[in-house]
């Protein structure tokens, strides 16, 4: 038996009716490795999106998930679930608190660079737009990402947040016109 | 997927929906092949909930005005399997169709025993189900005269990142669905009435409420049904 997957619907301006749940803060700030994670959403005249949702989910900083599929035999942490949830505010700017994220395996031996898996909501999103953060001083890393080195030099340049300041990065949602964030089909 | 994501989902582009025109990327999704980032995602136990999460009657202390529903279904994979223990929310306007959010200006009285949050866990069978009222429809900026037929948003997780969907809830019978620009952007007849919940005699409860059957079927990696189905 197959069924049609339940279509996507736009998450609408409304949602902090539900959005109790979850933190920006994955683990708390001055936490061993704690860095910040801030940007902006924007739309395609380049205007603020003020009433985004962004989510987070990541591996920790061993690169494991917290999740029976990965059963690799490295160290969980009972206090890092690898996920976040924050809304924009009307400057369109969100923050998380977080750590970096070890590499993950990816398609096949290779390792992928260390990533945090993005999902972006907003009125005017028929659907869940989803995107990859990685970090611009692992250029090692970055270079064998075999997601990274599919791509083409704009929409990598897209998903490598800058560093800010100290245990800082800066990450922009584009979500349309000439510095498009590359967004997957997942 | 790329197939999947045309004919059941939305475009990113509806101009139709305004909203869309500033918003909608412009540049077709890239393929990427699921890796352990795409088949992991954040898990919820029963620490997630509070006490009358899955009943919105109950939040406040009085009981809310409108029509009490019960809205209940199942969550399965493409596959037709149940997605046990995955967090279902949900959010919605109260009877006169205005949320307890500031952004909400709406000339339509607030409810001060209605919030219009919730959220429950599916259990082993996948099943979840909610007490609320049903809530009402509202006028919207899109274009002249434009209501929003009743709804109520609902937020999956399901068993990886991958499946992550939120979408919205419709009732059967509702003379607005045919004018609502979100509803109309699902592009395949058959999987837009997937979003309008039936009545259902079987859910509703004598005396006490009625009840609407609205089941969940959730893509991703492994779950999307093969072509030749």
């Amino acid at each position: 038996m197959t069924a049609l997957p339940t279509p996507s619907q736009t998450v609408g301006p409304f949602f902090a009716i539900m959005t109790a749940l979850g933190s920006n803060e994955l683990v708390a700030p001055g936490a061993p490795g704690a860095m910040e994670i801030h940007g902006q959403v924007f739309d395609g005249a380049g205007d603020p999106v003020g009433d985004a949702l962004i989510e987070l989910w990541q591996a920790n900083r061993a690169g494991r998930y917290a999740h029976p599929a990965d059963d690799r035999e490295l160290l969980l942490d009972p206090d890092f679930t690898g996920w976040g949830r924050c809304h924009t505010r009307p400057d369109g700017s969100f923050r998380f608190i977080t750590v970096k994220p070890g590499p993950v395996p990816g398609d096949g031996e290779v390792l992928q660079a260390p990533h945090i898996n993005v999902s972006v909501f907003a009125r005017g999103l028929l659907n869940r737009l989803a995107t990859r953060i990685y970090f611009g001083d692992e250029a090692r890393a970055n270079a064998a990402d075999p997601v990274l080195v599919a791509l083409g030099d704009d929409a990598r340049e897209s998903l490598i947040a800058a560093p800010d300041g100290p245990s800082a990065f800066r990450f922009d949602i584009r979500l349309q016109g000439e510095r498009e964030t590359a967004f997957f089909a997942i | 997927m790329d197939g999947e994501r045309m004919s059941v989902h939305p475009p990113q582009l509806y101009p139709a929906y305004r909203s869309t025109v500033l918003r909608a990327p412009s540049r077709p999704l890239i393929p990427l092949k699921p890796t352990l980032s795409e088949i992991t995602g954040p898990l919820f136990g029963e620490e997630t909930l509070g006490p009358f999460d899955d009943d919105l009657t109950r939040q406040h202390a009085g009981e809310p005005q409108g029509q009490r529903i019960i809205v209940a279904g199942r969550v399965t994979d493409g596959g037709g399997q149940p997605i046990p223990h995955t967090l279902v929310e949900v959010w919605q306007a109260n009877a006169a169709g205005r949320y307890a959010h500031e952004a909400d200006k709406h000339a339509a009285p607030l409810d001060p025993n209605f919030t219009g949050g919730g959220r429950c866990l599916t259990d082993g069978e996948g099943r979840y189900r909610f007490t609320t009222i049903k809530p009402g429809a509202y006028p919207w900026a899109n274009h002249p005269n434009a209501w929003r037929p009743a709804h109520i948003h609902f937020s999956l997780f399901g068993p990886s990142h991958a499946s992550r969907l939120i979408t919205q809830m419709y009732f059967e019978g509702d003379p607005l669905l045919r004018y609502d620009p979100i509803l109309e952007s699902v592009p395949d007849p058959t999987a837009r009435e997937c979003l309008v919940a039936a009545f259902d005699t079987d859910l509703t409860e004598e005396g006490w409420a009625l009840g609407y059957r609205f089941d969940i079927v959730l893509g991703g990696p492994g779950a999307t049904p093969s072509e030749d189905a």
